[in-house]
């Protein structure tokens, strides 16, 4: 089944071309994710055109934490399945100079973690229902095989 | 400097979980801050309500709400929704509209019957609304970000979850002796040690709950006092902060940081920028402070008010808690009331609530809690979406 992005224009491309989108000004080069199309968020800036630009693909942990409970909608997952947690992670890049949140990669757990690891973008899946499968972005320690 | 305002009166419903209408907690608090006041509702030219949203709409919009509960009798009306700061923001309509001397008395009031479980976003499908996206495509509740803080602190600090557990003990140890809180009993390190873990490092006792109650203020103007020959608590200061360009802490509900990369981020991040605001307004500082009320969603996030409060510098929060000097008897003691730890959080009436303590505390009312002497208190808290407040009090 053809993959359905969870949210439209924050990500795109396969294997080692998967990037996050965000947007660039052109007047002071501010960088914004999730992406601003319309206008610059710098108050020193009044830049109206935005170019998209794709966000590092590597990082380093700034932080990570899981979700041991069942987060409530619009969460998609099957109510009636036993839960599993996952793990979130706070990756800063260090080109665009800022943090961006993204869950791990199954099987990634916190025991697996520590601040200041490398880790890479990896296209993953939210959620698999009748319909759809839901695609969204993930965050892997780089050199763990897939 | 902006000119002092007079708390002639505190109230409070108490907390709990009841699920009755959120007006029935705060026309009680009104009534106990009016009583408490030696006024009469109909003396109140304004009356201030901290918005009760639930599902996205603010139901019987609050300060009309609490208007009609209490009998129409045509005062001037306010609503204001700063999420978790709202509370603070209605405390400010109320002091503007006082200092600009367009009302003399005003009746500020926050209640909510808060539901069970994780807060969450109003229903239906609403991809332009970054509240609604960070359940939907992380899933990431409060607990979550709270999590990350946590996290980030034993990394870049050394903090244990031990320290953090002793955020608990403390604040459960004040909370203990107010009749007004919701959880009323002394908990061990190690009763939250065996609490399950929510979001890692942080377990079911390390996170505020949330709760039902209500919270209410009668503010006048000094010289509505001086006429009534009282010396009351005064509200000396309130600040109403936004962040400042790039936004480098990560916060609920983003998905990231603003970007430092084209423009250096500010020296006071955003924080610490809230409490420097009411310093500065107030002529005061942190070693002035005999007592301050911070918003502990989680146990870990009261060690990093500490540090933005200026109580110490960063990185040194835990160290200040081993010392004792934030417990009840010690130096500067946060959250005598027992802090969201022992209230849980009613959203409009928390900020509210956090006040009265003050004035309760500076009065020399607060009983088994009581910080001696106190002269000058602080309470701080910041509201989804970058709302900060910080209120300072004096007597
Ligand atoms: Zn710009």
């Amino acid at each position: 089944m053809e993959r359905t992005p969870v949210v439209s224009g924050w990500f795109s491309g396969d294997g080692d071309d998967f990037r996050l989108l965000g947007t660039r000004c052109r007047a002071c080069g501010s960088v914004f994710f999730p992406r601003a199309d319309a206008f610059c968020r710098n108050p020193s800036c009044d830049g109206t055109e935005l170019d998209q630009t794709p966000l590092s693909r590597t990082g380093t942990v700034w932080s990570y934490t899981d979700s041991r409970y069942r987060p409530p909608a619009p969460y998609p997952c099957d109510p009636e399945a036993p839960w599993e947690p996952f793990t979130v992670l706070a990756v800063e890049l260090a080109a665009e100079r800022m943090v961006v949140l993204g869950q791990a990669a199954p099987d990634v757990t916190t025991a697996d973690l520590a601040v200041g690891m490398a880790v890479e973008l990896v296209p993953g899946v939210l959620h698999r229902d009748a319909e759809r499968v839901w695609g969204t972005w993930h965050w892997r320690p780089t050199g763990v095989a897939v | 400097m902006t000119g002092d305002i007079a708390v002639l009166g505190a109230g409070l419903h108490p907390w709990g979980k009841w699920g009755r209408n959120f007006v029935e907690y705060g026309t009680a608090a009104a009534r106990a801050a009016l009583a408490d006041a030696q006024l009469d509702w109909r003396d109140a030219q304004l009356v201030v309500g901290a918005d009760t949203v639930r599902g996205g709409y603010p139901g019987h919009v609050a300060g009309a709400a609490f208007a009609q509960a209490l009998g129409w009798q045509g005062a001037r009306v306010s609503s204001v929704y700063a999420a978790c700061a709202s509370g603070a923001q209605a405390i400010n309509t109320a002091r503007a509209q006082i200092l600009a001397g367009m009302v003399d008395v005003a009746l500020v009031v926050g209640a909510d019957a808060a539901p069970k479980g994780f807060f969450a976003p109003a229903g239906g499908d609403r991809p332009d609304d970054p509240d609604w996206l960070r359940f939907r495509v992380l899933g990431a509740t409060n607990p979550v970000y709270f999590g990350l803080y946590a996290r980030r602190r034993m990394a870049r600090y050394g903090d244990t979850p031990q320290d953090f557990a002793q955020v608990k003990v403390k604040n459960a140890a004040a909370g203990a002796v107010n009749p007004n809180a919701r959880y009323r009993k002394a908990v061990s390190a190690e009763e939250v040690a065996a609490s399950p873990v929510v979001a890692d490092p942080l377990r079911l006792l390390d996170i505020c709950a949330t709760s039902d109650g209500g919270a209410a203020l009668v503010l006048s103007s000094m010289a509505f006092a001086r006429r009534r020959g009282v010396a009351p608590v005064r509200i000396r200061a309130v600040s109403t902060v936004t962040p400042r360009y790039p936004r480098t802490a990560l916060d609920l509900p983003d998905f990231a940081t603003d970007s430092a990369a084209a423009v250096p981020p500010p020296e006071v991040g955003f924080r610490a920028s809230i409490a420097a605001a009411a310093y500065e307004e107030a002529g005061t500082g942190p070693a002035d402070l005999d007592l301050a009320e911070v918003y502990d969603l989680s146990t870990a996030l009261e060690l990093e008010w500490y540090e933005d409060v200026g109580l110490c510098p960063a990185g040194e929060g835990a160290k200040l808690l081993r010392e004792g000097a934030t417990a009840l008897g010690g130096r500067v003691p946060v959250n005598p009331s027992g802090g969201l730890a022992s209230f849980g959080e009613a959203v409009p009436a928390q900020a509210i609530a956090q006040v009265c303590e003050l004035t309760w505390q500076l009065r020399g009312q607060a009983g088994g809690r009581q910080v001696p002497g106190a002269r000058c208190g602080l309470a701080a808290n910041q509201g989804l979406f970058g709302h900060g407040a910080a209120v300072i009090a004096v007597r």
